[in-house]
């Protein structure tokens, strides 16, 4: 394990991502400004322009905070059901050369809801389930619109905060179109390029059939002619019969398109079973690199955008601080965990130099692996280019952690910073509380409505995760999904409703929710944490926009809590450790944490 | 009332408008810039024999168990390999079945290639990678099984040192990821080494 080498490639990361947040932020200020300019208008405003007149959309027509969420309510309404009836009907539409069937409702459902609620959890299978229309046309307009959508979300909590007296936060409509035309499309277009010159495919082809070149004898479970398993007389170990392996399927279609948005607008939604660590899906490491940067790119230039827009770029800085701190703890303690790999494999003879490899690419290596997961689940991507169920306790706590949080480090397009916003309000009413005077944040005074509101956010967001995993974990459809048992196995279900709660997606992804049997109840559980989620936060945060935006601005006076430096760095980042971790860590410990010790002492499951 | 239906009409335009953005003219577009600046990577990046058998993808590990060629790692794929169901084993750090394949996978190694209880066995070597479909195995581990290749095809070590660096993939921009040892390009390699006069 080459430390020095690591070290460099972290820092080339942090580099680039400092970089690219000041000039993608200043783009952003153009973007969610409707009269704003761009060096695209020569030939996207054209394209605008008709879309409002073939919409009836008024762009000039700013919408109170109920026509924002309206509007956003009945977009995603729409947007759900279109998904999900061309999911049912993948086998009457086009581009199904591999002649898939229709998706069950409950899993098409599942999947509708997940990629509507910006979460790309995978209960299907991808390659194996869905044809290239249903990737194409299902999943990708969510991609784009979900992402869109969450920055809307982010702006208008943003205006709520610049604005004073003012009784409207922007318009909904405006907000997707333009993310959609001058943000996601163009640098879309550009990055699925250079992915594909990396290796990754792009093309309308049916899957090839590869004849191999050494054919090799496997056992496979003999089925009958209804596809069951054969059973030996004791009726429970399945019969094996030889089969030859001669031929290997190769994957077609339009995956570079679709990848692009998935990481830019950190979705997560895998092409593949495997995601980001299936070789067509991230070929190489300048790939992989790429994929990782494109994830915090947005939520990055995002709090550059909120320090502007409130004329206090310092508070920007300050937030983005907060998150950097953060993502360096986590990324630390991953990648020093995986590179320490598994004392039990490592007495049966494997070597203690190499770290743990189960579940991960040779490509990548352990701290690729440990810096990815730490990335994309900090935000609300999902995408993994190694499997984190395989990752090591608390290699593995540390994406379930982040999870918890509320996925606000960096977080999602949109939905890092307004939840990290919410955190932002919860310190300045805690700071308020410590120094016995009305807490005031940007001018605004923070009064009994809005505490409210945010702690309604939270309340909401963790009684979701804990108490659909206490269900799951107590009921015989939560333990029959498992595919790890012990901590372990309870480590599975935390995981799954973090992430769908979390709107995240990723998942410790043994985990079976879409079962043979036919059993629902996991599709339609995550399907509604994944709804709570989503509309849980954006719902009270539009309120809080509509009400921050009506106040009054008071002048700041020596009184006045600062918003920026270290004092209001340390106490944001308390505020999102403490709440985090009284909330999650009694689940945490019986997960994760009494397994760490357990593999210390050498038990297995 | 009126306000919801003006809300649907909307909602339901704009979803029109976007699906023919970016579900047609964009996927198409990148389809179209792919298939021209590089046609080879966006097909799949496939191995094809001279009468047009397609034989494989550079990027995709197929199963080799033949003593005469270097071995993947292991796949958790389907059944092994199968490149329509990318996988990893999924198995968490206390599992007792992950512990005891990794043992066997382990032992299986050392038999194999000869490699004595002293000298410990590569991880790749032994653990599923996550897509099931990993191209690569550590340099290293391509080290310890070029003893078993070179007796089964009667080949210099030295030869076989050359082929294994030639088919070694960098890392990217010399900084980036880790070096792998790309086993089907070997084997072809080693097979049109074979056949050639």
């Amino acid at each position: 394990m080459n430390h020095s080498n690591a070290w460099l490639q972290f820092g080339l990361f942090v580099l680039s991502l400092v970089l690219v947040t000041k000039p993608l932020g200043l783009h952003l200020m153009q973007v969610l400004d409707v009269r704003g300019r761009t060096f695209l208008d020569p030939v996207v405003k054209p394209f605008e322009r008709i879309t409002y007149r073939l919409c009836g959309i008024d762009p000039e027509q700013e919408q109170s905070w109920i026509g924002y969420t309206l509007s956003l309510l009945m977009f995603s309404l729409v947007g759900l059901l279109f998904t999900y009836f061309v999911l049912r009907f993948q086998h009457l539409l086009p581009l199904n050369p591999q002649h898939l069937p229709g998706v069950e409702p409950d899993l098409a459902l599942n999947t509708a809801i997940s990629f509507t609620t910006n979460t790309n959890w995978q209960s299907y299978g991808g390659e194996g389930t869905l044809s290239a229309f249903s990737q194409m046309v299902g999943l990708a307009l969510h991609n784009f619109t979900s992402a869109a959508a969450g920055i809307g979300v982010a702006a208008a909590l943003v205006r709520g905060l610049a604005r004073h007296t003012a009784s409207t936060i922007g318009s909904f409509w405006t907000d997707l179109i333009r993310c959609t035309y001058y943000l996601f499309v163009p640098v879309c277009g550009v990055f699925a390029l250079v992915l594909v010159s990396q290796g990754m495919i792009q093309n309308f082809k049916p899957y090839d059939t590869a004849k191999v070149i050494d054919s090799t004898p496997i056992q496979v479970p003999k089925v009958d002619e209804k596809g069951q398993a054969v059973l030996a007389a004791d009726g429970r170990t399945p019969v094996l019969e030889k089969k030859t392996v001669e031929t290997q399927t190769i994957v077609q279609g339009p995956m570079a398109s679709q990848v692009a948005i998935k990481m830019f607008g950190t979705n997560g939604g895998g092409y593949t079973n495997a995601n980001a660590a299936h070789p067509f899906e991230n070929p190489t490491p300048l790939s992989n690199f790429l994929q990782m940067l494109s994830i915090f790119a947005i939520p990055s230039a995002l709090t550059y955008y909120l320090g502007r827009m409130v004329k206090n770029a310092r508070h920007g800085w300050a937030v983005w601080t907060t998150m950097f701190v953060l993502f360096v703890g986590g990324t630390l303690v991953a990648w020093k965990f995986e590179a320490a790999g598994n004392p039990i494999h490592q007495q049966a003879g494997v070597s203690a130099t190499d770290g743990n490899l189960e579940g991960k690419e040779v490509r990548f290596g352990v701290f690729n692996s440990a810096l990815f997961a730490t990335i994309t689940t900090d935000a609300s991507c999902g995408a993994v280019n190694a499997m984190h169920d395989s990752f090591t306790p608390i290699g593995g706590l540390v994406p379930l952690f982040n999870l918890q949080t509320g996925e606000v480090i960096f977080g999602g397009v949109g939905a890092g910073l307004y939840g990290m916003l919410i955190f932002v309000v919860l310190a300045v009413f805690i700071a308020g509380l410590m120094v016995g005077r009305t807490p005031e944040y940007l001018g605004k005074k923070i009064e009994a409505i809005d505490v409210k509101l945010v702690m309604l956010v939270l309340m909401a967001l963790a009684a979701a995760t804990l108490g659909l995993t206490a269900w799951a974990a107590v009921s015989p459809w939560g333990q029959a999904g498992l595919n790890n048992v012990g901590p372990h196995g309870f480590s599975e279900m935390l995981y799954a409703y973090s992430s769908a709660v979390g709107n995240n997606g990723s998942a410790f992804a043994g985990l079976t929710a879409n079962p043979a049997d036919g059993d629902v109840r996991y599709n339609l559980t995550l399907g509604g944490g994944m709804l709570i989620g989503r509309f849980f936060m954006i719902v009270p945060i539009l309120a809080l926009a509509g009400n921050l935006a009506s106040k009054k601005r008071l002048p700041a006076s020596a009184g006045t809590f600062r918003t920026e430096g270290l004092t209001f760095v340390v106490l944001l980042l308390g505020t999102v450790i403490l709440v985090g971790a009284l909330t999650h860590l009694p689940a945490l410990a019986v997960g994760p944490v009494v397994e760490h010790f357990l593999v210390k002492a050498g038990s297995l499951f | 009332m009126k306000l919801l239906l003006t809300e649907l009409k909307t909602s339901i335009l704009a979803t029109l408008v976007l699906v023919i953005v970016v579900c047609g003219i964009y996927p198409l577009a990148v389809w179209a810039g792919a298939q021209l600046a590089f046609p080879d990577q966006a097909n799949g990046s496939l191995i094809v024999d001279a009468d047009g058998t397609v034989r494989g993808s550079r990027l995709l590990a197929q199963s080799f168990t033949a003593e005469k060629y270097f071995h993947p790692r292991p796949s958790a794929a389907g059944s092994g390999y199968d490149g329509a169901s990318s996988s990893g084993s999924n198995l968490g750090p206390t599992s007792r079945k992950l512990a005891d394949t990794v043992a066997a996978e382990v032992a299986a190694y050392r038999r194999r290639n000869g490699v004595p209880e002293t000298v410990p066995v590569p991880a790749d070597a032994v653990t599923r990678s996550a897509s099931g479909l990993d191209p690569h195995i550590s340099i290293a581990n391509a080290l310890l099984q070029l003893p078993r290749v070179a007796r089964a095809r009667n080949l210099a070590d030295q030869d076989l040192r050359g082929l294994i660096e030639l088919h070694t993939d960098r890392r990217s921009l010399t900084v980036l990821g880790e070096p792998g040892v790309n086993v089907l390009m070997l084997n072809r390699a080693l097979d049109a080494l074979e056949s050639a006069p």
